[in-house]
C-alpha cells in the first residue's frame, strides 16, 4: 500500500488503467473530468480525441472487438455520458467487454439539477452490465478494478463507472491488492453436468443430418480449434451467425455460410431439414431464426452457451448448457465418434443448385455496378486478409455474402442493435488495436454521414483506414422494406450526399469516385498505397436489393430469392 | 401462476432500482416485492411474487443471477414453504357495527390497532389467502383504507438459506443513505 494520500483521484484512474493492461483510451474531456485529463498528462497512456462521444465508444468497441482486449472510455458529465449510450446499448447487444469512464458534478450538488449533472448510472442500468457512481477517492481503485472484472467475465459486456468531481480531486493511498475483485465471481455458471455432456454425445451419435449453429460466442470463448475439430471429426457442416462470421474459416469445406434473414437459401434449408443443431455460443435471435413456430421442426437441440438466460429463451432445446464453450467441446471432443455424414453433405450441395448461377458476382460485367461486386472484388483484392468493419444495412449484407472471412476478428459489425454511424469510428478502434492489420470500413452513403466527422481523427491521429463508401442514393435498406412490404412508397429514404471526394479532400484525405467495375481495382490499390486514410465512393446501382431475404415474421425456408433476370433489367423486380 | 423468488442481495444503493429495471424490461409481470435486512450485516433479502408461466419465471431467475448485486436467487415454489402478508385496513364502523367488526376481526386472530369514532383499523398477519378473506369479509361494512406489505417467504424445514459466499459489499456511493436500498 502507497503511503495514505499520496495520489488524487484522478491520478488512481490512470493508476487503475494501466495496472489494468490499457494503452489507449478514447475520450472527450469536459468540465466534471477536467481533473482527470489534466493528471493524463503524467501518464503515458495514449488518449485518442474524438469528435462526439458516440463514436467515443464505437471505437471503444471496435477496438475490443478486433484485439479481445477491453476497450476504455473517457468523457465528462450531462451530455458528454448520455451520448455514450447508444453506443453502450450496441457493446451491450453484441457482448463487447467495455469501461466508460464519465466524470460527474461534485458530490454535494448530486440530485440538484447541477451545471451538466445527469444521472447517467440511472440512464445506463439497462445497457451495462453493471454500473457505479463513486463518490470517495478511496473507492476509485476497487470501483474500477471490479468493473474491468465485470466486463471481460462471463459473458463479456459494457460497465460504467461514474466519479464525481470530488471524488477525483480527494487524496487517497493506492492499495492494488485490497481492491482485487470477487462479485464477479458469483455467477462463474457451475460445470457441466455429466448427464447433459452423455446427452448431447447421444444426439450427435444418432443425428443424420446434424448442422453447427456457430455463434459470437465461439471467438469469445477462443473455442475455435475446437469447434472445428468437432465439426471435423464428426463430419458435421456448420451455418454462422453475422457475428459468428470468421469464428471459423469460411472457406472451410464444411462451412456453410450465414443462416438467417439474408442468409443462402441452402443454408437456411439445411437448418429447416436438420435432425440435429448443435448452437455454439449463439442466442437464436429473431434475425437468424424467421417465425419461431416452424423454426427446425424436425431438429433435436443442443445449445451450449455462457449466459443462462440466453436458453431456451427464444427456441426450446433438448440440451442447455451454460458454460464456456471452449470448455465443454474440450470435454465433449474426445468422446465424440469420428463418423461419415457425405450423403447429408452432398444433399446440402444438390440443394446450392442454381444458387451460384443467379448469384450476382457472377454475373457478366453489363456496365452496372453492384456492390456485390465491390464486396467479391474487394475480397479477392485483399486476399480476404483485411480487418472489414461495416455500417449497417444492405451494405452490411452484402458484405457478409461475399466477403469470406476467413481469420478471427476479422469482420467488425454492429448485429443486435443494428447502430448506423458505427463504421468509421469502430475502425479506428480496430486498427489502433491491431496497427499491423489492413483495415477496410465498409459503409452506405446514410450511415456515413452520421459519424464522417471521425475523418479528422483519424488525420489527427495518423489512423490508416480505407473507406468503401457504398452510394446508392437512399437508406437502401428501408428502401428495400418499402418496396417489398410497403407497396414501393420510398418515405424519407432518398439521401443527398455531398461530393464525398471533395468532403475526402476537406479533410486532407485522397478520395477516389467509383462508377464502373473496371475502375474497381486501381481504386483500391491507390487507396491501399496511401499513407493515411483514403477513400472511395463507389456509386452503385440505386435500386438494388438484397437476396435472398427471409421476410419478417415468416419461416426461415419461406425466402424471396434472388431473381435471375437482376442483370437484365438492372433494377429491382418488385 | 403466482411463483415465489427470494433473491439475495447486496445492502448497497441503486439495487432495488436495478432489480426494478430488469423486471419492467424483460415484461415480468410482477405481484409483490419486499425487501429489507437480514441476519447478516450488508445483506438484503427480498421476496418478489411473480405472477408467470414456470419459463418465464425461469427466464426471471436467471436473468436475476447475472446483476452483480445478487448473491443468490432461490425459487421456494417447489419445497413447502411459510408465506406472510400483512395488512391494515381502516374500517367504517360507528357503534352500531363496531361489535360486529371486532367479532370478525377476532375470527382471523386480528389485531385492532386503532379505535376511532366511525372506523377501526385492523391489523392481521397471514398467508395471501388470509389476508385476502379478511378483506372480502371488512368489505361489505366499508373499506376507507388499505395498505399492505405484499409477502414475505421462508421455506419449512432445515436449511441454511444464506447465500454460501459471503457478500463482498463494494464500498460506493457510501453515506447515510448506504442502508436503502
Amino acid at each position: 500500500m502507497s503511503e495514505p494520500g499520496s495520489f488524487t483521484g484522478a491520478q488512481l484512474i490512470w493508476e487503475s488503467l494501466l495496472r489494468e493492461g490499457v494503452d489507449t483510451v478514447f475520450g472527450y474531456p469536459g468540465g466534471a473530468i477536467l481533473p482527470t485529463y489534466d493528471a493524463m498528462t503524467g501518464y503515458t497512456i495514449r488518449h485518442v480525441l474524438v469528435r462526439h462521444e458516440q463514436s467515443a465508444v464505437h471505437m471503444a468497441d471496435g477496438f475490443a472487438r478486433a484485439s479481445g482486449r477491453v476497450g476504455v472510455v473517457v468523457a465528462t458529465s450531462g451530455p458528454g455520458a448520455t451520448n455514450l449510450v447508444t453506443g453502450l446499448a450496441t457493446a451491450m447487444l453484441d457482448s463487447t467487454p467495455l469501461v466508460a469512464i464519465t466524470g460527474q458534478v461534485g458530490s454535494a450538488l448530486l440530485g440538484t439539477d447541477a451545471f451538466q449533472e445527469v444521472d447517467i448510472t440511472g440512464i445506463t442500468i439497462p445497457v451495462t452490465k453493471h454500473n457505479y457512481l463513486v463518490t470517495r477517492a478511496e473507492d476509485i481503485v476497487p470501483a474500477i478494478r471490479e468493473a474491468f472484472a465485470v466486463a471481460r467475465s462471463g459473458r463479456p459486456g459494457p460497465v460504467l463507472v461514474d466519479i464525481t468531481k470530488d471524488a477525483q480531486q480527494a487524496r487517497a493511498s493506492l492499495d492494488w491488492e485490497a481492491a482485487a475483485p470477487q462479485r464477479h465471481l458469483r455467477h462463474i455458471p457451475p460445470t457441466p453436468k455429466p448427464a447433459d455432456l452423455a446427452r448431447a454425445l447421444d444426439l450427435i451419435r444418432q443425428a443424420k443430418r446434424p448442422v453447427i449453429l456457430a455463434g459470437h460466442g465461439i471467438q469469445l470463448s477462443g473455442a475455435r480449434a475446437e469447434v472445428i475439430a468437432l465439426a471435423e471429426r464428426a463430419d458435421i457442416p456448420f451455418a454462422l451467425t453475422l457475428l459468428g462470421l470468421g469464428a471459423v474459416p469460411a472457406t472451410h469445406p464444411l462451412s456453410l455460410g450465414m443462416m438467417g434473414m439474408h442468409g443462402e437459401a441452402w443454408v437456411n434449408r439445411a437448418i429447416q431439414e436438420a435432425d440435429l443443431l448443435l448452437a455454439f455460443g449463439m442466442r437464436f435471435d429473431d434475425r437468424v431464426t424467421g417465425k419461431l413456430k416452424d423454426y427446425a421442426p424436425h431438429a433435436k437441440k443442443i445449445h451450449i452457451d455462457i449466459d443462462a438466460s440466453e436458453l431456451n429463451k427464444n427456441v426450446s432445446v433438448d440440451v442447455a448448457i451454460a458454460a464456456d464453450l471452449g470448455a465443454v467441446l474440450r470435454a465433449l471432443l474426445p468422446e465424440v465418434p469420428v463418423a461419415d455424414r457425405s450423403a447429408w453433405l452432398s444433399t446440402i450441395r444438390e440443394w446450392r443448385g442454381d444458387s451460384a448461377v443467379r448469384d450476382i458476382k457472377n454475373l457478366p460485367d453489363d456496365g452496372h455496378l453492384y456492390a456485390a461486386h465491390v464486396m467479391h472484388d474487394l475480397w479477392r483484392l485483399t486476399k480476404g486478409e483485411a480487418v472489414v468493419v461495416t455500417d449497417v444495412g444492405q451494405h452490411q449484407m452484402w458484405e457478409a455474402q461475399y466477403y469470406k472471412h476467413d481469420g478471427e476478428r476479422s469482420l467488425v459489425t454492429s448485429g443486435g442493435a443494428g447502430t448506423m454511424g458505427f463504421a468509421l469510428p469502430a475502425a479506428i478502434g480496430a486498427k489502433l488495436a491491431r496497427p499491423e492489420a489492413e483495415v477496410w470500413v465498409v459503409a452506405g452513403d446514410g450511415g456515413f454521414q452520421m459519424t464522417f466527422a471521425e475523418l479528422m481523427t483519424a488525420v489527427q491521429e495518423g489512423v490508416k483506414v480505407n473507406i468503401a463508401i457504398i452510394n446508392n442514393g437512399y437508406l437502401g435498406m428501408v428502401r428495400q422494406w418499402q418496396a417489398l412490404f410497403y407497396e414501393g412508397r420510398y418515405a424519407a429514404t432518398p439521401i443527398l450526399s455531398p461530393d464525398f471526394v471533395k468532403l475526402a479532400e476537406a479533410f486532407g484525405i485522397p478520395g477516389q469516385r467509383v462508377e464502373r467495375r473496371g475502375e474497381l481495382a486501381a481504386a483500391v490499390a491507390k487507396a491501399r498505397e496511401a499513407q493515411g486514410a483514403a477513400l472511395i465512393e463507389f456509386k452503385v446501382e440505386q435500386e438494388d436489393s438484397v437476396y435472398p431475404m427471409v421476410p419478417a415474421g415468416a419461416a426461415l425456408h419461406e425466402m424471396i430469392r434472388r431473381p435471375s433476370a437482376l442483370a437484365e433489367t438492372g433494377s429491382d423486380p418488385v | 401462476m403466482a411463483h415465489v423468488l427470494v433473491v439475495y442481495t447486496d445492502d448497497e444503493p441503486g439495487v432495488l432500482t436495478r432489480v426494478a429495471s430488469l423486471i419492467r424490461r424483460r415484461g415480468f409481470n410482477i405481484h409483490s416485492l419486499t425487501v429489507g435486512p437480514t441476519e447478516r450485516a450488508g445483506l438484503s433479502r427480498m421476496t418478489i411474487v411473480v405472477d408467470a408461466e414456470a419459463p418465464t419465471v425461469r427466464q426471471a431467475v436467471e436473468h436475476l443471477r447475472k446483476l452483480v448485486n445478487v448473491l443468490a436467487v432461490e425459487q421456494l415454489g417447489d419445497r413447502p414453504m411459510v408465506v406472510r402478508d400483512l395488512v391494515l385496513v381502516r374500517v367504517a364502523a360507528n357503534p352500531e357495527v363496531r361489535s360486529e367488526v371486532l367479532q370478525l376481526a377476532q375470527v382471523f386472530r386480528a389485531n385492532v390497532v386503532d379505535i376511532a369514532e366511525d372506523s377501526v383499523v385492523i391489523e392481521c398477519t397471514g398467508s395471501l389467502a388470509k389476508i385476502d378473506a379478511l378483506v372480502d369479509s371488512m368489505r361489505p361494512f366499508g373499506i376507507l383504507e388499505l395498505g399492505r406489505t405484499g409477502a414475505v417467504a421462508m421455506a419449512r424445514g432445515t436449511r441454511t438459506p444464506a447465500p454460501s459466499r459471503a457478500p463482498v459489499p463494494l464500498r460506493t456511493g457510501t453515506g447515510p443513505e448506504a442502508m436503502s436500498v
